[in-house]
């Protein structure tokens, strides 16, 4: 009996510090698969998909971009469907090896909740959307209104700041667990209006009964950054994430996506080699394979075909990105990767 | 007499072994501790419980703070400008209040339903038969959306709201003309504490005593003369998106309130019943040879007897009842579970809150139960002593 419990006990001792010091690198690759969380109710972002049973979306593509880099394969998720309230615990624990979970970037997450950020994939801001038949068609309109949001996000804070430097008096703000159970409760009238990031408002419109009762107010309230976010103190694992993000981008500034990927391969340019990991060690300085560009073309795609594959004009969840913030800085967005040099 | 050598002294061995087995769990703790400690330490997150006293930033939609003003302690609702600690505390009095409310209420259902199901009126009977079973077999959290986006949620939005007596029933809560102090207040206010020490005095300590009980309602009504208008009416009224005025029930604290008494009832009518079964049945029949009636036999005899058995269970009741209550947070309603979720994810600083949530209903669970057992040793001593 004490034989066992010295034995148990070393064991933990010694995993305990085995974890310590091990990137989370090595660990996904010893597993062979990534353990990513991601949203599972955010309309076009993050969603499980009616018809075929899988995690969908944006930001899921991102996962599954990061498979691609790390085994050729971008099914080698399990995904990890995560409240806004769990999602930073999820990290802190280490239960998920990366969220992409349309996140807002503050100084407060970066700083005190211990997170470090990716590179920006989504560029939004925060919205407020009313039933058409409240004749609502400002925000400052709302002065006295109830608004429901969800636990855990940037936007409790943000409408609570606006409130206050409206200097209204009586504004309700709800709070519920996940935002299905806030759409719930506006829908049968006891939010006058709901507040989330316009993204969001945009996905959970579509899927109301009826979108054309609904309308997003015109104002943005703030800036919501969004990006995927992992641990702190683990650099070899955040720079590998970051630089798949970054690659997606730089993708389509080079014009490669999944169709003609393979005439670039055959390209002589040297960035675009260089880039494809077809000379040069990029990849390997990462401690990813060296074609983990190439691999996340092939299965995934660059920034604009994700883009559009799931908020395009052809996806129900038809966000414009022309003009946007969202479009590549060439196009006067915001959409910037570092050189691959 | 031959001595016992220590290490066969069975004194010794018992002590021993309690020593070594309370130091493996003390060092199990401090391993558990440690390690979690050391991992966040090497994921560059700190342990501390100074964001408490940082400015929280969020609102929450209801319920009632305390802060200093003008050098004078006030029970405020919380203001977005307060601190995290104060924001705990608007969590701990939402919780005290659904809880306090709830037991209440529950007892009074429970004990009504429990007597129900004795009764020898067949639809009374099986009335409570059937509530029983229904609310006994469905998880609690099914039970709360039920009542929160089933019931509440389908009553009239605020502008075609129905109004009777002053009352406004909408889908944004229930609201109630209620008196609020008056332009008389301050004079009457000696007035109204004395002739309330009048009553608890009467009703704790000279047990009934009429001379008490007079001299505090005539306290009361004196000082309602005196003082002249100490309360005035509040009525509820419609204004722009809300109701201004009275007194509310928010949706959320209402459906909370109903799942939890529901629920608990339930499980109390079975005490109940369980206890009053459990008397001999000589007990019935002594008091009805004596010539009371079926109300002064249960009132007189069977329930005084069957209260030293219902009050154990009852408070287990009770505990279940206000640790339930943290279910809140599936509807929206501020508890200090639902708050701690906002305060965690603003700050970051989640074990510490979950550390402070679990001592907070630890403390609240223990202050139950020694209640309740002080209420049984005073039941328990009543009858015939064991």
């Amino acid at each position: 009996m004490k034989r066992l419990v010295l034995i148990v006990l070393s064991f933990l001792l010694l995993t305990a510090f085995g974890l310590a010091q091990k990137s989370r690198m090595d660990v996904v690759m010893e597993r062979g698969k990534l353990i990513c969380g991601v949203n599972g109710k955010a309309p076009g972002f993050g969603y499980v998909d009616e018809k075929t049973g899988k995690y969908m979306g944006f930001d899921v593509d991102f996962c599954r971009a990061v498979s691609a880099a790390l085994f050729d394969d971008p099914d080698r998720v399990e995904y990890v469907p995560l409240t806004a309230k769990a999602r930073f615990n999820a990290i802190q624990t280490g239960e998920v090896d990366v969220v992409f979970r349309n996140t807002t970037i503050t100084t407060s997450r970066d700083g005190s909740v211990g997170v470090d950020f990716l590179p920006v994939n989504f560029y939004d801001g925060q919205g407020v959307m009313v039933k058409k038949e409240l004749g609502v068609k400002s925000v400052y309109e709302l002065e006295g209104a109830t608004v429901c949001t969800n636990q855990g996000t940037t936007t409790e804070k943000n409408w609570t700041d606006f409130v206050r430097s409206q200097g209204w008096k009586g504004n309700k703000l709800l709070t519920f667990e996940s935002f299905d159970k806030v759409f719930n409760a506006f829908m049968s009238g006891r939010c006058d209006a709901v507040t989330t990031d316009k993204s969001g408002l945009v996905g959970w419109k579509a899927k109301a009964p009826d979108p054309e009762a609904l309308v997003i107010l015109p104002e943005t309230l703030s800036k919501e950054p969004l990006a995927g976010f992992t641990f702190q103190n683990d650099s070899r694992w955040r720079d590998a994430l970051t630089w798949i993000v970054y690659a997606t981008i730089q993708a389509e500034e080079f014009g490669i996506t999944q169709k003609n990927l393979d005439e670039f391969l055959k390209s002589d340019k040297p960035a675009i080699r260089r880039f494809l990991g077809l000379e040069g060690t990029l990849g390997k300085g990462l401690g990813l394979p060296n074609d983990f560009v190439a691999r996340v073309i092939r299965h995934v795609g660059n920034y604009g075909e994700i883009y559009d594959r799931h908020l395009g004009p052809n996806s129900p969840f038809f966000i414009p990105r022309k003009g946007s913030l969202n479009d590549l800085y060439t196009r006067g967005g915001l959409m910037y990767s570092p050189p691959f040099r | 007499m031959k001595t016992v050598p220590f290490y066969k002294n069975i004194k010794v061995l018992g002590v021993l072994t309690q020593v070594v087995v309370s130091l493996l769990v003390l060092f199990g703790l401090y391993f558990l501790g440690r390690t979690a400690y050391e991992g966040m330490v090497s994921r560059g997150i700190p342990f501390t419980f100074s964001f408490l006293w940082q400015e929280a930033g969020f609102s929450i939609s209801e319920g009632k703070t305390i802060a200093l003003e003008g050098g004078r302690i006030v029970l405020r609702p919380f203001e977005p400008s307060d601190a995290y600690w104060q924001a705990f505390f608007t969590g701990v009095y939402n919780t005290l209040r659904v809880s306090i409310a709830g037991i209440v209420l529950t007892t009074l259902l429970g004990v009504m339903v429990g007597v129900g199901r004795l009764s020898s009126n067949w639809l009374v009977n099986r009335l409570s038969f059937a509530y029983v079973e229904l609310v006994r077999n469905t998880p609690l959290l099914v039970q709360l959306f039920f009542w929160y986006f089933g019931a509440i949620l389908k009553l009239p939005p605020i502008r075609q709201a129905s109004e009777w007596f002053g009352m406004i029933v909408s889908q944004r809560g229930v609201f109630v003309p209620w008196p609020v102090p008056g332009p008389g207040f301050d004079r009457y206010l000696p007035f109204f504490l004395g002739g309330l020490l009048a009553f608890l005095l009467g009703a704790f300590w000279s047990r009934g005593r009429r001379g008490l009980w007079l001299l505090g309602l005539l306290l009361l009504a004196a000082g309602w003369l005196y003082a002249g208008d100490p309360f005035v009416l509040s009525v509820p009224e419609k204004r722009g998106f809300r109701v201004v005025g009275g007194a509310q029930l928010s949706p959320e604290f209402s459906a909370v309130l109903l799942a939890l008494v529901v629920y608990t009832a339930s499980y109390i009518a079975e005490i109940v019943r369980g206890a009053i079964q459990s008397l001999p049945k000589g007990q019935w029949e002594a008091a009805f040879s004596l010539g009371l009636n079926y109300g002064q036999t249960l009132r007189y005899v069977i329930l005084p007897q069957a209260l030293r058995i219902i009050v154990p269970p009852l408070g287990n009741q009770y505990l279940n009842l206000t640790k339930n209550s943290s279910l809140a947070i599936a509807v929206g309603y501020p508890d200090l579970f639902n708050v701690y979720g906002t305060i965690a994810n603003q700050s970051g600083r989640s074990l510490e809150g979950i550390l402070i949530v679990m001592g907070v209903y630890l403390s609240l669970s223990l202050t139950i139960s020694a209640l309740v057992n002080a209420y049984n040793r005073r039941v328990a001593l009543r009858g015939a002593r064991r």
